[in-house]
């Protein structure tokens, strides 16, 4: 047919391999500046166990906590025009794209797996905020087609965590045109009746904000993710007045309706297994008759 | 009195001394028609050269020229019996966002535009042409509307982007957005959107995601304004020249990226020069544009609008 026929060559089954980091090492909470012995971050899955602040996850690691065992299969994203506009702010686009690649080891800002969420099949999409601000240009608009396509193929619902600073400028108009493609995406999943679920993580805002990422069935938020659509600073040039407390935060969107529930990452992958089954009922039915 | 921008001042210096020759000449009875005719070409050939190669950031202060027609000069001219829809049916109504019904050439219609405002008191009222939720959602509607009676939805975008404050956030400014294009790429009826100035980012596309998308030759349209980009990317406001022609916003970049479908041409000297012109020739584009999308029935357009933009951002420049 499209891209999965072109494109998606399934990578040997991955597993989340822990990197190598030395057991006595020592971090330092940017909340609450207490000491988090190393071991002890990375099995309270980078949640402060003294104050609970969540730190910024990478999307492989993200993928690692999602799926059972942390064992999930990557596909391969269609490739895109690279550099479309030969933009060259400070840096050339192309530098800055290399620059990226070799610090994430990721060919762009979104990962997408399949797995088995408590032994649920699921498609997940993962953004990588590492890289280039997890901006959204063509790259990240077809890992979102991708996943939607995916997930329609497998009949599997789609997972998409969100992380990303907003659009990505250098490929201009283009990445304004990734809003509508990834509410295409969006659409597809909805069309074949299974569950669209948006985990909104610190930060999500500008552009990207608004396409996929409000459209879900449900819009779950890590605690204390800013989510937004203008950054604060914008705003607070435009209207000229402090911000009020906790402002753009993932309480201050639940309190005002625009995300489902606020959930700890350590409760994440129950909340995802829960949900996915309530509203797959049908077809849990259906495998039972 | 005609407002001239920075890099038109050898026009206005010549301009006005065409209307000081003119002044002098009909009290005194002085015959200057010769010199008058004179100036007048100079004045017309440099107008002509300016407008030929203006560049991306001089396009930007031409297409936020605050002469050149606005989305309600628009409505005014090209629709009749205009009957405007207010409120998002849940908190307010947003004068950023112009909608209602009309006739088109006859036919009904749901048009639908934001509004900048063309003076001090218009342009509070239009919050400068940038929309909050209410806006988004007020679109949402008509388009929906639209949809169920079989009307043609025709959109003029002139915005510099979505409302950034603490209410709109508040009221989920980006899931308004979100659900308008949403609403946009849904619609069973053909929809035909004009960037007739300023093509501002989310808060543009929220009305734009159409069947056939229409630019006029000095709008700019853009994922984030030349000062924004300049401000982060260089982090200097200053380099927003620079941005501007980065970033490739202007009318013919965006036809050769194919993410606009037909540019309008303007009148020499910009849509400010002639606002009369420049909205006959976007009424017939839009026409021209409508016409082979009237017969479509709802499912080939929905088809056709999603491939269109599932191929967007194929195109590269050379």
């Amino acid at each position: 047919m499209n891209w999965l026929t072109d494109y998606v060559r399934p990578k040997i089954r991955t597993l989340f391999a822990r990197r190598e980091v030395p057991e006595n090492l020592w971090h330092q909470c940017p909340a609450c500046e207490q000491m988090i012995f190393h071991r002890d971050l990375m099995t309270n899955l980078k949640v402060c166990p003294h104050c609970g602040h969540h730190m910024r996850v990478g999307a492989i690691e993200r993928l690692g906590y999602t799926f059972d065992e942390g064992s999930f299969t990557r596909i391969e994203l269609p490739k895109v025009i690279a550099d479309p506009l030969r933009f060259r702010d400070t840096k050339r686009y192309t530098d800055r794209l290399k620059e990226a690649r070799d610090k994430t080891h990721l060919d762009d800002a979104v990962v997408v797996a399949h797995g088995k969420i408590d032994g649920q099949p699921a498609v997940v999409a993962a953004m990588e905020f590492e890289f280039i601000g997890g901006s959204m240009g063509a790259a990240v608009g077809d890992g979102i087609l991708a996943a939607a396509q995916l997930a329609v193929l497998q009949d599997a619902p789609l997972i998409v965590f969100t992380a990303s600073g907003g659009a990505r400028m250098q490929e201009g108009a283009i990445s304004l045109m990734q809003m509508p493609r990834t509410v295409i995406a969006t659409r597809l999943v909805k069309e074949a009746g299974l569950p669209y679920i948006v985990v909104l993580t610190d930060p999500t805002t500008g552009g990207v904000t608004a396409s996929f990422p409000m459209l879900g069935d449900i819009h779950i938020a890590e605690p204390g993710a800013l989510i937004g659509f203008a950054g604060p600073r914008v705003i607070e040039q435009t209207v000229r007045e402090k911000l009020p407390e906790g402002f753009q935060r993932a309480e201050y969107l639940h309190e005002h309706g625009i995300v489902d529930l606020v959930v700890k990452r350590t409760e994440l992958k129950a909340t995802l297994a829960r949900i996915i089954s309530l509203l797959r009922i049908k077809e849990v039915a259906a495998a039972a008759a | 009195m005609r407002h001239y921008l920075d890099f038109e001042k050898p026009i206005a210096e010549l301009e006005g001394k065409i209307e000081e020759l003119r002044r002098m000449s009909e009290p005194n009875g002085i015959n200057i028609a010769e010199e008058v005719s004179r100036l007048t070409a100079v004045a017309d050939r440099q107008l002509r050269a300016t407008y030929g190669k203006l560049t991306p950031w001089q396009k930007t202060l031409v297409a936020r020229h605050p002469d050149r027609p606005k989305a309600m000069d628009y409505i005014r001219a090209l629709i009749s019996d205009f009957t405007p829809l207010a409120g998002d049916r849940a908190f307010a109504d947003d004068a950023a966002v112009l909608g209602g019904l009309g006739r088109f050439r006859g036919r009904a219609v749901v048009v639908l535009g934001t509004e900048k405002g063309a003076d001090t008191e218009s342009r509070v009222l239009h919050n400068f042409g940038m929309a909050r939720p209410e806006g988004y959602r007020k679109a949402r509607r008509l388009i929906e509307l639209a949809g169920r009676f079989g009307l043609p939805v025709l959109s003029f975008v002139d915005t510099s982007g979505a409302f950034p404050g603490v209410d709109a956030e508040a009221h989920g400014q980006a899931e308004a957005i979100a659900r308008s294009i949403e609403a946009c790429l849904e619609a069973p009826v053909p929809l035909v959107p004009t960037i007739i100035g300023e093509g501002g980012s989310g808060g543009a596309i929220a009305l734009a995601a159409g069947d056939r998308v229409l630019m006029l030759e000095h709008a700019i349209y853009s994922v984030i304004s030349p000062e924004g980009c300049a401000s982060i990317l260089w982090r200097d406001a200053g380099q927003a020249a620079n941005a501007a022609e980065a970033l490739r916003l202007t009318a013919d970049d965006l036809k050769r990226l194919e993410l606009v479908d037909e540019v309008i041409p303007e009148p020499v000297g910009g849509a400010q020069r002639d606002t009369a012109a420049t909205i006959a020739a976007v009424g017939n584009a839009v026409s021209a544009a409508l016409q082979p999308l009237l017969g479509l029935d709802s499912a080939t357009l929905k088809g056709r609008r999603r491939e269109k933009f599932l191929q967007a951002g194929r195109e590269a420049l050379a």
